[in-house]
This record gives C-alpha cells, sequence and structure tokens, in this order.
C-alpha cells in the first residue's frame, strides 16, 4: 500500500482544486486519479499516484523506469493495476 | 527491453558497493526506515553486495506492521457490525487481529471490502446512504493526506453515513525513539522517499541536529538504495551529520504544500500507541474535533478494545532494529506469512515476510 504508481493525464474535469481530478493511463489500465496535490499538472504530465492521489509530477523517464520497476517485482496487482505485457516501447 | 535500467544494472550496482568497500574504515549500522526499501533490499540482495563493516537493520516503516492489535480487534468489531460496509486496503484486511481478521470476518457475514483508495470509500456511501460506510484509515504521512482529503469531501458534502478509523503513524517520532533507547545500535538512516515526498526532507533537520546522525532521503531502486547508502558510509567516514536526498526525482526541501495543508486541516498530532513497540508520544495523527461526525472510533464506541500482544513474537526488536528476522525462533515454522504470529510477516513489506519471501533457505 505504500507504493506510488506512474501514470500519464489523458484528459482532466472539474475546477474545483479539491475535487480536480485527472483521467490517468497506467500503461493500459485507466482510473479517475484526485489531482488536489498537484495543481500545476496538466493533461500529457506523468504524475505518481498513491492511493488515487497524485502525489507529484515527474518526468517521462523516471515515469517508465519505475513502472517497469514496478512490474518487475510484481507490486502492480496489489494496486488494483493489472499490467498488460511489457513492450518494447514502455509506457 | 528498451529501458535497460541504469538503477538496476548488476554492473552500476558492483561498481557502487565497490566504492562504499574502499570508503569503508570501520562498521556502522544503518537503517532503512521504509518497508518498501527493505522489500528492495532484500529482493535483490544488496546487503550481501555490501562490505562486511556496513550492517542493515530494518525499522519500523511498514504502517500495516506497526498498527496495534487493538485497532485490528476495533475494526472487525465495527466490520461484524449490522449494516456496515467495511474497507481498507487488501493488506490490511489480512493482519490478524487478537482472535481473527477482517478477511475471516467476511467468511463470517460482515460485508469487508478492499479498496485502492479512500476515494472508493466515498464512493461507495454515496451509493449506500442506508448504510454506514467505515474505511480503516491506516498509513504513514505518505497516504495520511488522502485520508485526509477523503474525510474533508465526506464534510463538505455532507456524507454523515462514511466514517473512518484513523491511526496513522508519523516516521519522525519513530526514528527519535530508535535513537534514544540506550540499545540503539543505529548510526545512520536511509529516509523514507515517498514520505519525503509529501513532508520535505526539511523535516529532518531537526533529528540531524539533536542526535549529529546523517540521513540520507533514498528512493526504491537497487541503484537509489546503495547510492543512499555509499552517501551515508561517506558522511560517517567524513565525520559529518547531514540531511541528504538522493531521492531528487521525487523529494524536494518543502515537500508538497497543498498535501501538507490538507494534513493539517482535518487531523492532528496525537499520541499513538505502535504495534510490538507501545506508546509513543505525539507519533500519530487523529481527526480534529471539527471532524469528530467522521471519526468510526467514536461513532461505534471501541474504546473499551484492548489487546495484549503475543508473547512469542519478537517484532518489537525487529522494528527497532534490534534483532533480525531469522533470529526469531518462530520465524519460518510457527509464523509464515499464511499464518502469521505477528503483523512484520502480515504485510509485503514487513520485515519478516521480506526475509522469509527471499531468505528462507539462508
Amino acid at each position: 500500500m505504500c507504493l506510488a504508481v506512474p501514470g500519464r493525464i489523458l484528459s482532466i474535469e472539474g475546477s474545483d482544486p479539491a475535487f480536480r481530478t485527472g483521467y490517468v493511463d497506467f500503461c493500459g489500465v485507466r482510473k479517475t486519479v484526485n489531482l488536489a496535490f498537484t495543481p500545476e499538472a496538466i493533461p500529457g504530465d506523468f504524475v505518481l499516484v498513491h492511493v488515487g492521489f497524485a502525489l507529484t509530477r515527474i518526468d517521462e523517464e523516471e515515469a517508465a523506469r519505475t513502472y517497469h520497476y514496478l512490474v518487475e517485482i510484481g507490486a502492480l496487482a496489489e494496486e488494483g493495476l493489472v499490467p498488460e505485457p511489457l513492450t518494447e516501447s514502455g509506457p | 527491453m528498451k529501458f535497460v535500467d541504469e538503477y538496476r544494472d548488476p554492473k552500476i550496482a558492483l561498481a557502487i558497493a565497490e566504492r562504499i568497500a574502499q570508503k569503508v574504515t570501520r562498521s556502522w549500522v544503518l537503517m532503512e526506515v521504509c518497508g518498501g526499501q527493505t522489500h528492495t533490499l532484500m529482493r535483490y540482495g544488496l546487503d550481501e553486495l555490501l562490505p562486511p563493516e556496513v550492517e542493515l537493520v530494518h525499522g519500523p516503516g511498514c504502517p500495516v506492521c506497526v498498527t496495534p492489535l487493538e485497532m485490528v480487534d476495533r475494526a472487525i468489531r465495527i466490520a461484524s457490525t449490522p449494516g456496515v460496509i467495511f474497507m481498507s486496503y487488501g493488506d490490511m484486511l489480512r493482519v490478524p487481529g487478537s482472535h481473527t481478521d477482517l478477511f475471516q470476518a467476511r467468511a463470517s457475514g460482515a460485508d469487508v471490502r478492499i479498496a485502492y483508495s479512500p476515494l472508493d470509500a466515498l464512493k461507495i456511501a454515496r451509493m449506500n446512504p442506508e448504510r454506514k460506510v467505515v474505511f480503516f484509515g491506516v498509513g504513514f504521512e505518505t497516504t495520511a493526506p488522502a485520508n485526509a482529503m477523503a474525510v474533508w469531501q465526506a464534510k463538505r458534502e455532507g456524507l454523515l453515513n462514511f466514517s473512518m478509523i484513523v491511526s496513522h503513524v508519523l516516521v519522525p517520532p519513530a526514528m527519535r525513539l530508535i535513537l534514544s533507547s540506550p540499545s540503539n545500535r543505529v548510526q545512520g538512516f536511509i529516509g523514507p522517499g515517498h514520505v519525503c515526498t509529501v513532508m520535505g526532507f526539511g523535516q529532518y533537520d531537526e533529528l540531524v541536529r539533536e542526535f549529529h546522525i546523517p540521513i540520507v532521503v533514498g528512493g526504491f531502486e537497487p541503484i537509489d538504495l546503495l547510492d543512499a547508502i555509499f552517501m551515508l558510509v561517506s558522511q560517517l567516514e567524513e565525520g559529518r551529520a547531514e540531511v541528504e536526498n538522493q531521492y531528487s526525482r521525487s523529494v524536494s526541501y518543502a515537500g508538497n504544500l497543498p498535501a501538507q495543508a490538507i494534513l493539517r486541516e482535518v487531523f492532528e498530532v496525537s499520541n499513538r500507541k505502535w504495534r510490538g513497540i507501545g506508546a509513543i508520544a505525539e507519533s500519530g495523527l487523529r481527526l480534529r474535533d471539527e471532524y469528530a461526525a467522521f471519526d468510526a472510533e467514536r461513532i461505534f464506541g471501541t474504546d473499551d478494545v484492548t489487546a495484549e500482544e503475543p508473547r512469542e513474537c519478537i517484532s518489537a526488536l525487529v522494528l527497532q532494529g534490534l534483532r533480525k528476522p531469522h533470529d526469531c525462533p518462530a520465524f519460518g515454522s510457527r509464523c509464515t506469512p499464511v499464518n502469521p504470529l505477528g503483523a512484520p510477516m502480515v504485510s509485503t513489506e514487513g520485515a519478516c515476510a521480506a526475509y522469509y519471501q527471499y531468505r528462507r533457505h539462508a
């Protein structure tokens, strides 16, 4: 439960800062994520998501690296994210 | 794979281990605080790459592991109340209480559900206005802002069928307790990367000043941890004690200010019991009085539920870095992940479970 999983924001909804959400792609699995803690985030950004909240923005390379690491240690199912098989292009 | 990863490249790992070996002139005891880091160290056998002078001990940084037995018993009582929908993270549901765990309570008829976010519980509360929905809010500073935000949203929406058991713990008071113990062995800490993403590494200045101990905030990948160990050993060998940030990809000095603001709005610092360790002053969070209507412990009146830890479990010593998991006579025999005696064997982030998974045959 302490993991933070990287994903890419596809779209953003809501203007109230506490309820603003992003539709986030985690290598094929898509979920709605609260953006209250990353008010600066915009569509296309990569964010590190923990228990349904984006904690921080990260760069694409870091996102790819972290994602592959989480797949390698088999940690994604615990977070409700069953990954698709890894591809050459990464997330 | 395209991302041949410099953070997991064995050649780089060996090169850093070699640099550590060249730097070391005497023995040092280092502790990683976070359970996720314990997991990486064991999985990749990083401790075995280190020179014999550098000993790693494993800290109390698994929130599931330090949630006191009586909180689990309280959760089970609330979950077993007719009409309640009880929700928490999957690994919390497996933690044994005094007599049973939440999954067994579900088998006996309680409506217990896995959540991946406290916002899942808010959704269920909106969909089931006639039911009481209770979320078991555990975690360190990484998770606390999410739970605070869930309570804040519930208050704003007037969602009075939602409540939370708040069992939050804070990292710096646990480090302080370990350092204050007369039997302390820890000479340097790897700081918890995600806790610091939220709180900032500035939070650790005080501990460094007070105890003259180096703290290096580390990430979660093998090279992150080896880098952090090198930085710690360098500080120790050079007689320095500073807060350094190895995980600058995610961590800043000030941390996440909106997350800290919601924490302060909804929670206040309180005394907390830690499983295996006992009460630590000002080591946790509880709901402020303005949010009492969302406090599941008040709503369900569970103050009378108390519990004693099983005597055979040495988790207190393990969580303070005084013993290794395999020093326990029950390890791997009477205590396994399937039948855990104590919480460090339950969660995948617990030190005992990590040793069991990766060191069974050692």
